[in-house]
């Protein structure tokens, strides 16, 4: 594919300049089980554009890291697109898709599970350069030596093993393993959840600071909203396989508008709340009691309604489209009126 | 403005001093010399080993020839443990056979493991179609009755060492077979298989290079375990006379003096023994390796 002269993008049928690096349309991702199969991921859209952070947020089992893999081409997309830098990317192979993977990389959550035990730290941040042929072999040692010292790790910690190194070093070794290959996007799995909250922040400023100096895009995965509100440029929150609110992250903070959405932020925990509220009791409006329904036999309508405060008879039967609200906002809630209010 | 400039980043850290670099299998080792038992095991293995290494060079008496009366017993002769019924040595017998013991023990062994690791691996692997099928022929192997399968064998192929071996080795990768699936099953689910997958590692490598080394503990035992088992088959099929005729081992020793038993307590002892310490020092090696080995009694 050749890159367009420089010519007024509507004259041109190529991408557009401001195609998004990482573009998701209708993706459904299946598992078969013992008795069925799990929709895992039930048809999903979001476009990540580049050097931003796109956050995916829901409780276990609502899809969001299934979904993350399937960017990754980790796990198989059963139905819809995926297209990196406007190039189709869903069903490529071989050498495509060698060629994709120097481009998309991924942290994993529980560093104590994505570093293999028997391998040393320095042999562990090579092997991407070895097995996708980055650069001459020569110059390998003295990128392993540079990515140690840019995620933090000093270069005579090459020599130890995984079981030498505490959480947070053991994170940054599974950064330096990604950046490796000098990927554009980079799909971060619940990065931070498995660390302390000492470590979590440190995790967190060093993922900022190389978004911004090396112009990262990230497809950020977590459960925890603090943590997509430190990073993330807009986010979107999921519910059973499917995404149920998007939005820019101020627009979502200060104005959530599903009722999935506004319980998760009134749950997350805020120092700012805990502070001005000392000694009144907190508010819990907006709790929801229960569980989501079973992925392998989702309700007729909407998922939420059986744990939603605002359903009506309607919720029960008609699925509700994501419906675009105005100021990049998008819902999927048959009730919601676009005010933070329910029709 | 004279103030000093704000820290926007912490202090550099002190040096600390690297520590040492600790492999896994140096980790296992610290765990296993603090086994009384195990290193127990390991000395009688080694002592076993050597003797089967050096003893034939240095005790020059051939088990094969008649060298004193018939049936001597221990102590009685020049020759130490006395003779068997047709007038051998024992003692020459013991440390010539203990080589042939081991061999056989030791090739059948790891023709199981390799047959069993060759299975299990693809059929955990890759699951599906190719996991079914190679239980489906893991399942018949696991039917059909041992000894009988393996006397078969050496009946229809005959009695050679090379062809004992084999008759073990095919008849009991089963459980190895089962046991490698489980682990790739497991492992192949590991983020850290994931993470090479993602930079772009073949199926071959993930298979060889990334889960085999970590499904090794596991299997390290379960081959120490079929070693001795091994030795076990191979003295029952030589007790049945299913031994090669041209090679001494223990079990063809106990076979041949079955007979006299009643009469000659010491040529079936002796042999018996030996068999029984290197089934032990093997098992208490392999017990020990499991402790050593196992992820679950170490910290994380």
């Amino acid at each position: 594919m050749t890159v367009p002269a420089p010519s007024p993008p509507s004259a041109s049928a190529a991408v557009p300049a401001e195609a998004p690096l990482l573009d998701v349309r209708g993706l459904e991702v299946r598992f078969p089980v013992r008795g069925g199969v799990v929709h895992a991921v039930g048809g999903v859209d979001f476009a990540i554009p580049r050097g931003q952070a796109f956050g995916l947020v829901g409780e276990s089992g609502s899809g969001k890291t299934t979904a993350a893999l399937a960017c990754a081409r980790l796990a198989e997309a059963a139905a819809g697109e995926i297209r990196l830098g406007g190039e189709d990317v869903t069903h490529i192979s071989g050498r495509e898709l060698r060629a994709m993977r120097r481009r998309v990389q991924i942290v994993f959550q529980d560093p104590y599970a994505s570093l293999n035990p028997r391998e040393r730290a320095g042999a562990i941040v090579r092997r991407p350069l070895d097995l996708m042929d980055v650069g001459p072999k020569s110059g390998r040692q003295a990128r392993v030596e540079a990515l140690f010292a840019l995620v933090g790790l000093r270069p005579e910690q090459q020599a130890l093993f995984p079981h030498q190194f505490s959480g947070g070093q053991r994170q940054r070794i599974g950064i330096a393993r990604a950046l490796a290959s000098g990927p554009e996007l980079i799909v971060c799995d619940e990065p931070v959840s498995a660390l302390d909250v000492a470590i979590q922040a440190q995790i967190l400023n060093l993922l900022a600071r190389l978004k911004r100096d090396l112009g990262l895009t990230y497809l950020f995965i977590s459960h925890d909203l603090a943590v997509v509100q430190h990073l993330c440029d807009e986010i979107a929150v999921m519910y059973l396989g499917r995404i149920v609110e998007r939005a820019p992250k101020r627009a979502l903070f200060a104005r959530p508008l599903h009722p999935y959405t506004r319980a998760l932020i009134e749950a997350a925990p805020s120092a700012d709340r805990a502070v001005g509220r000392a000694g009144a009791p907190r508010r819990r409006a907006a709790a929801i009691q229960g569980d989501p329904p079973s992925p392998l036999d989702p309700p007729p309508g909407c998922a939420f309604a059986g744990r939603c405060p605002h359903a009506v008879d309607r919720c029960r039967t008609e699925v509700p489209a994501l419906r675009d609200m105005g100021g990049g906002q998008a819902v999927a809630c048959l009730r919601a009126d676009g005010a933070g209010g329910f029709v | 403005m004279s103030e000093p400039p704000v820290m926007t980043s912490m202090p550099p850290m002190p040096p600390m001093p690297v520590p040492e670099p600790v492999s896994p299998a140096r980790q296992a080792w610290r765990m296993f010399r603090r086994n009384g038992a195990a290193m127990i095991g390991l000395a009688l293995l080694l002592l076993v080993l050597a003797e089967a290494a050096l003893g034939p060079a240095l005790y020059s008496v051939s088990p094969d020839d008649m060298v004193w009366m018939p049936l001597t017993p221990p102590g009685a002769s020049e020759y130490w443990l006395g003779t068997d019924y047709v007038g051998r040595d024992l003692l020459a017998g013991l440390i010539h056979g203990g080589r042939v013991t081991l061999i056989v023990g030791g090739s059948a062994a790891a023709l199981t493991v390799a047959i069993g690791v060759l299975v299990g691996a693809f059929a955990g692997y890759y699951g599906g179609r190719i996991d079914n099928a190679l239980m489906r022929v893991t399942e018949f192997f696991q039917v059909l009755p041992n000894l009988l399968l393996a006397m078969v064998v050496v009946m229809l192929f005959g009695a050679s060492l090379v062809n004992i071996a084999i008759a073990i080795g095919a008849v009991s990768w089963t459980s190895t077979a089962r046991l490698t699936r489980v682990e790739f099953m497991r492992l192949r689910e590991m983020d850290y298989v994931r993470a090479e997958r993602s930079i772009g590692a073949s199926d071959a490598r993930l298979i060889w290079a990334v889960i085999l080394p970590n499904a090794a503990p596991p299997l390290i035992v379960s081959a120490a375990l079929s070693a001795g088992t091994a030795i076990l088959f191979e003295a029952g099929l030589a007790f049945l006379g299913l031994g090669d005729p041209n090679a001494m081992s223990w079990g063809r020793i106990i076979g041949d003096n079955r007979p006299y038993v009643l009469d000659a307590w010491w040529a079936v002892t002796f042999p018996g023994l030996a068999i029984f310490l290197a089934v032990l020092a093997i098992s208490l090696v392999g017990d020990g390796l499991n402790d050593a080995l196992n992820p679950r009694l170490r910290e994380r």
